[in-house]
């Protein structure tokens, strides 16, 4: 049930923005320094996704086969392969860790 | 057959885009329903919310036990990127406002990258947006599908290396805007926030608090 709650809401807000921007007069966002600003903001919060995603079980530190699996998707972006195979090879590090 | 003559190639990069597109999709639909999510859900998110990132951000706190307020705000916070390219394409967007409140849900990275990349000419810059949203909305959502269809037979994701998934998807969108100092500070210091708060935060709140990696993007030449 709050899965849904959580699905919908995600849904309603997601679109509620795109459609907020008709109301946005382009002079509003004219500002070089607010312009960096928006470019960058989903920067920290991916790098924090990949950090908590990588290192965080729950509210602890768990360093395990997840870190390899981030060096071999590191290196494989590295190589300019293409977003299935970057998390194929992740994927697969890490199993494969798990089975050794 | 008949298609005027700037179409054709216009169609066919936004189908690559579509394609490169469905690799991430299928990956959404498998790490939805490793979070826990079932097949509807995911798909719900992918046919309103339409924003991979936010997607993946929502499902990813989630699924690390999160709240749903942490997830929400990581997942709006992420789409609000999304208004201002609806500002950025206004122009270009079709006139009549029914029209521009569905053509709106079609913008997304992909699809302003495809339309700015034409500004010169705002019929080609409207064709490349539609064709682009058409293409990557139909793939997007095939794909979540066979996505968390394929996950759903595995039995213990875990295993699999799922839950590695995330993480890989994550840095595989944010590898290029890594261009110049700027986006490496502020990534590194949202990773730095994150790590350093996960043992002292709910789970979802230390990405939220990440985002105040951005300050370094306040200062310095305006």
């Amino acid at each position: 049930m709050t899965r849904w709650v959580a699905v919908l809401a995600c849904s309603a807000g997601c679109y509620a923005l795109k459609a907020a921007g008709l109301a946005v007069p382009a002079r509003w966002l004219a500002r070089p320094r607010l312009q960096r600003v928006i470019n960058l903001s989903p920067v920290p919060l991916l790098a924090a996704l990949v950090a908590t995603g990588a290192l965080a079980s729950g509210t602890r530190l768990v360093p395990d086969a997840r870190l390899v699996g981030l060096a071999v998707a590191a290196l494989l972006l590295w190589r300019r392969q293409n977003f299935l195979v970057v998390v194929l090879g992740a994927t697969i590090a890490t199993a494969l860790i798990r089975l050794a | 057959m008949s298609e005027p003559a700037a179409t054709a190639p216009v169609r066919r990069q936004a189908w690559v885009i579509a394609a490169a597109v469905g690799a991430y999709g299928l990956s959404f639909g498998a790490s939805a329903v490793a979070a826990g999510l079932s097949l509807g859900q995911a798909s719900t998110l992918s046919l309103f919310a339409f924003t991979g990132a936010s997607q993946f951000a929502l499902v990813g706190v989630l699924g690390a036990g999160g709240s749903v307020f942490a997830g929400l705000a990581a997942a709006w916070l992420l789409g609000a990127r999304n208004l201002v390219y609806v500002v950025r394409l206004a122009p270009v967007l079709p006139r009549s406002s029914l029209r521009r409140l569905i053509a709106v849900q079609g913008v997304i990275d992909e699809t302003t990258a495809m339309a700015t990349a034409r500004d010169g000419s705002p019929g080609a810059a409207r064709r490349a947006f539609l064709e682009t949203a058409v293409a990557v909305y139909i793939t997007w959502n095939l794909t979540t599908v066979a996505g968390a269809l394929l996950a759903s037979a595995v039995p213990d994701p875990r295993a699999f290396g799922l839950d590695a998934a995330f993480p890989a998807a994550f840095l595989a969108l944010l590898a290029p805007r890594f261009t110049g100092r700027l986006p490496w500070l502020c990534a590194g210091l949202g990773a730095a926030i994150a790590i350093a708060l996960v043992p002292a935060a709910p789970a979802g709140v230390p990405v939220l608090a990440a985002v105040l990696g951005v300050l370094p993007a306040l200062r310095g030449r305006a």
